[in-house]
């Protein structure tokens, strides 16, 4: 009975989406409760801040890879960060690090990735009209600009932005006596991460609704599209997660600003002693790691999620091991949690603690590998049709993997102590979880760019960027494990002080020139994108021929997604290729009782129960 | 002018290279790329990913074996971390097996099931036998993995044997202060807040066994024999990393840490084995801590033990090197102080100390 009742306020809400009322402007573009409006402002802000995250590493790449340039050419937009010896500041250097690991993590691949593929999938692929708030949706994008805003002042004041590590360890980034960056630029910082929590955990409540409460007549949990099961399981984290990371961000307000020592003790700097006794530096890591290392899976899953559509769609086959996959998801998001002081082998914290996160540590590569390998046996034995998207999706797989099996070092605690904190980590989460995340970002615009825009981006272009971006990025980190194995450290300005570290230099200037070269094929993307938003050739309705729902969308989905009533999903979103069948496709909209020279044994037997009136007839209409 | 040519240039490449990219396209609807099933040039994407994987294996084989015109390996110098880099390089060959089996699979499978006209994808949505298998091997794998960390996680950081050199490292910005226990072998105590700018690890006088404690410009330690680092810091952390010896740990405000292990390679030794004249043990700060974070230096001497003892005994404390400190010790205590610390004072003041400790 209840299924009448959501037929009956569903008529409701087509008669209401019938009668077109003009938008204006602002309500159209700017402040827009539209799902997908949403989605593409949360994509345009993310490229905004990738470029603007990716130029400041190559400034401190610059640094490392040609310590004697003369960067005085960096004046007109440095100003005095550039000294009169034509030299980055030290410390300036450290802002660069920190600010760059702080907008890729959250701008780009948390706000830029989650904000746009689960906004615009969510509700287009489970078959609703929008979100189960339009309003908390456009808060959540508010929110974020609002962050971003205050994060991009930072960068432009007199003392600097937060220059702390990304990870902004007190005492450092609780004394302004320690480093200039920890004065008004860490207040700053502060602000901006809080506003940003409150965006993703609105953001996040938001999907987690809409997945449970809006999905079509038919479309069970079992029938989901994988990138739905990873937009969902990765908001269930964040709001799990971000919460701690207030508390955390909280607490360090209160050092800073109200005399209170939570995470100080027996500090002497500047020449004074400070008065904060009984707190603790550890308590903060712990904290922050509690976040800190769910949002890798925060960053990643959504990639995964994508490629997991991407890889099944273009190979022409099933994914291989549906469940297994929902299941590994389900494993990384569980152990996500309990894997945090990893990160904290050699802070001091008690040897045993040690021992315990090494074991829970590991036993989280066991989903990702079952990941690693599903995809790969999705591609054997296809029919791979290489588009661009597929290409990016192929370069996530091989970076998840590289990456994912130097975590077999720094998870292993006695390993640790002479990797961590090196360059070996910094290539180890370049790879898994930056690159890799970044690619299923650049993976999901390719493929779903047709259905935000109604046109095609170029695929030559496409190709050219892959090739250029997926090269570059090996030659880019893969160098940088040689160099973490010989110990140097990470967050090191030059390495003229140490006669340990004097080798290599010819291998840094290399990965400069592979990061300049990486960073300027973007260009190719952003011009491509643009570009196609406006003179793109016009796309079919299934440029890719692919099964979910958004595909049974018109060619630009107007407000309500859907002209007519939501379509009814009788089958899951992976029927590829199914024997029998004439094409290689059979979208979820079509009922099983239309497909009999399709159908598995027991699917026989589910058409019989779908009450779907004469499939003969409606076939012969559809054709 | 140059500035303005430079700009006129740019330009125009830019200008050629929209009109390429846009008779390119045209060119392609011309020949109807846009009605076909498959993207033109799938064959070369996947020969692309083909020839990929083998330009990136080549590179991965040279470069890891001697390649690279520095060496990568460091020669390890600690009892703990020959154990640690025999199971560094265990893992390593068990990820690097992994790692180019899949990459294999990945991007072979990548370009022999490229689309072909005609042929038809195989219907294959699970297999849970195999899902098992690829559960339960790298289980497996794992536990064997776990369990060899963990035994030796726990060797490193079981108490340090009572017989082990101690010393203490404070960092703070930008360096590292450096005290031994002197003649009694015990470390006196410290407070932040007995830190001035002489003073720079606040070692408090009020403890006598601080009144012998030295501070000397290196560290030096013993070959072959147990070494315990007591680890603080004053200001923000630090960390205490030396890549030879395979040894790191945090230096904490208000949390003292510590870290043991054994040398093996005396400087000396370790100047024949790598050729250098001039190889140093270097200490290194390895957690973010500031402007000059990359320039926390410190030299540490692995001595053989006679040499060691000897360098111990010719140090001066602390306290004798910084005699009006003195005052900072109580007044029951300033006798002891002078003697441990080996202060000759005017023959009448030690007398009269003498005499009125005697009374």
């Amino acid at each position: 009975m209840s299924v009448a009742d959501i037929q009956i306020t569903e008529v409701g809400h087509d008669d209401h989406h019938d009668d077109h009322h003009d938008q204006g402007f602002v309500s159209k573009y700017i402040f827009s409760t539209d799902h997908k409006t949403i989605a593409k402002q949360f994509l345009i802000t993310g490229i905004f801040w990738a470029i603007v995250g990716g130029g400041l590493s190559l400034i401190f790449r610059l640094q490392l890879g040609y310590p004697d340039m003369d960067l005085n050419w960096l004046r007109p937009i440095m100003g005095d960060w550039i000294t009169a010896a034509g030299k980055l500041d030290t410390e300036f250097y450290l802002g660069l690090v920190t600010m760059h690991g702080t907008i890729m993590v959250f701008f780009v691949l948390t706000a830029g990735l989650s904000g746009t593929f689960s906004n615009f999938l969510i509700p287009l692929q489970i078959g609703a009209r929008d979100m189960a708030s339009g309003f908390l949706n456009m808060l959540s994008y508010w929110f974020f600009f609002l962050s971003s805003v205050v994060m991009f002042v930072s960068l432009f004041i007199e003392t600097g932005p937060a220059s702390s590590g990304w990870t902004v360890y007190p005492p450092l980034s609780a004394l302004p006596q320690a480093m200039a960056g920890s004065g008004l630029g860490m207040t700053l910082w502060l602000i901006s991460m809080a506003l940003f929590i409150a965006s993703t955990l609105l953001g996040g409540i938001n999907y987690v609704t809409t997945v449970i409460n809006l999905r079509t007549e038919g479309m069970t949990f079992t029938r989901l599209p994988l990138t739905i099961w990873a937009f969902f399981i990765t908001a269930v984290i964040g709001i799990l997660s971000f919460p701690v990371l207030l508390s955390c961000a909280l607490l360090l307000i209160f050092d800073r600003s109200f005399g209170t020592s939570f995470y100080l003790s027996e500090i002497f700097i500047g020449g004074e002693a400070l008065p904060n006794m009984g707190g603790s530096p550890i308590l903060f890591q712990h904290l922050f790691w509690f976040l800190g290392h769910p949002e890798v899976y925060i960053v990643i899953l959504p990639a995964l999620g994508i490629t997991s559509e991407i890889i099944s769609t273009n190979s022409r086959k099933p994914i291989f091991g549906y469940k297994a996959m929902i299941l590994s998801m389900l494993a990384i998001a569980f152990l996500s949690f309990i894997v945090w002081a990893h990160h904290m082998f050699v802070s001091g914290m008690n040897p045993f603690l040690g021992s315990i996160f090494t074991l829970l540590t590991l036993i989280i590569a066991v989903p990702s590998a079952v990941k690693a390998f599903n995809y790969i046996t999705t591609l054997w034995r296809g029919n791979i049709v290489f588009t661009t998207g597929m290409l990016f999706s192929i370069g996530l797989v091989s970076f998840f993997i590289s990456g994912g099996l130097t975590g077999l070092f720094l998870g292993n605690s006695a390993l640790d102590i002479n990797l961590h904190d090196t360059y070996f980590v910094v290539a180890h989460f370049h790879l898994v979880m930056g690159s890799a995340a970044f690619f299923g970002l650049l993976a999901g615009v390719y493929h779903w760019f047709p259905k935000m825009f109604g046109r095609m981006m170029d695929e030559k272009l496409g190709r050219l960027h892959f090739w250029l971006t997926f090269i570059g990025v090996y030659l880019v980190f893969f160098p940088l494990h040689y160099i973490g194995i010989a110990g140097f450290p990470r967050r090191y300005y030059s390495f003229t002080s140490f006669e340990t570290f004097s080798g290599f230099a010819d291998l840094n200037t290399f990965v400069t020139i592979a990061a300049v070269v990486t960073f300027a094929a973007q260009f190719i993307f952003l011009f491509n994108f643009f570009y196609s938003i406006f003179g793109g050739r016009k796309a079919p309705a299934n440029p890719w021929k692919s099964n979910t729902l958004e595909w049974t969308t018109p060619r630009v989905p107007q407000h309500g997604n859907w002209p007519g009533a939501i379509p009814k999903v009788y089958r899951w979103a992976y029927d590829y290729s199914k024997p029998g069948a004439p094409d290689d496709f059979i979208p979820q909209t079509i009922p099983l009782s239309h497909t009999p020279e399709s159908n598995l044994p027991h699917e026989g037997e589910l058409a019989k129960e779908e009450g779907v009136e004469s499939p003969k007839k409606e076939k012969d209409k559809v054709e | 002018m140059l500035n303005f040519v430079i700009a006129i240039a740019v330009v125009l490449i830019i200008v050629i290279l929209l009109v390429i990219f846009r008779v390119s396209t045209l060119v392609g609807i011309a020949r109807g790329d846009t009605r076909k099933q498959v993207p033109s040039g799938n064959r070369l994407q996947a020969t692309l990913l083909l020839l990929f994987l083998i330009a990136g294996l080549i590179g991965f084989f040279y470069y890891s074996f001697g390649g690279l015109d520095d060496d990568f390996t460091l020669p390890v110098a600690s009892q703990h971390g020959e154990a640690t880099s025999r199971l560094f390089w265990i893992t390593m060959a068990v990820t690097c097996t992994v790692f180019i089996i899949t990459q294999i699979f990945l991007f072979g499978f990548a370009f022999r099931y490229q689309h072909r006209e005609g042929e038809k994808a195989y219907f294959y949505p699970h297999n849970n036998t195999l899902e098992y298998i690829w559960t339960a091997v790298p289980a497996v794998v794992l536990a064997l993995l776990i369990l060899s960390g963990l035994k030796v996680w726990g060797k490193i950081t079981a108490a340090a044997p009572d017989d082990a050199e101690v010393v203490e490292i404070m960092g703070y910005q930008f360096a590292w202060a450096v005290r031994y226990p002197g003649s009694d072998n015990k470390l006196g105590g410290y407070d932040y807040r007995k830190i001035d700018a002489t003073n720079q690890m606040g070692i408090d006088f009020s403890d006598r066994a601080s009144f012998d404690d030295f501070v000397p410009r290196e560290i030096h330690v013993p070959k072959g024999r147990p070494v315990e680092f007591k680890i603080r810091a004053r200001d923000v952390i630090h960390s205490v990393y030396q890549p030879h010896f395979r040894l790191q740990m945090n230096a904490v405000p208000g949390m003292p840490t510590r870290f043991w292990f054994v040398p093996t390679k005396s400087t000396a030794d370790m100047r024949a084995e790598t050729g250098n004249p001039d190889f140093n043990y270097e200490l290194v700060c390895n957690k973010i801590c500031g402007y000059g974070h990359f320039g926390m230096k410190y030299i540490i001497v692995v001595d053989e033990p006679e040499e060691y003892e000897e360098w111990y005994k010719s140090q001066d404390p602390w306290l004798k090197q910084n005699a009006d400190y003195l005052g900072q010790v109580p007044d029951g205590l300033q006798e002891a102080a002078r003697i441990a610390a080996g202060i000759d004072g005017s023959a009448d003041e030690v007398g009269g100390l003498l005499m009125s400790s005697s009374n």
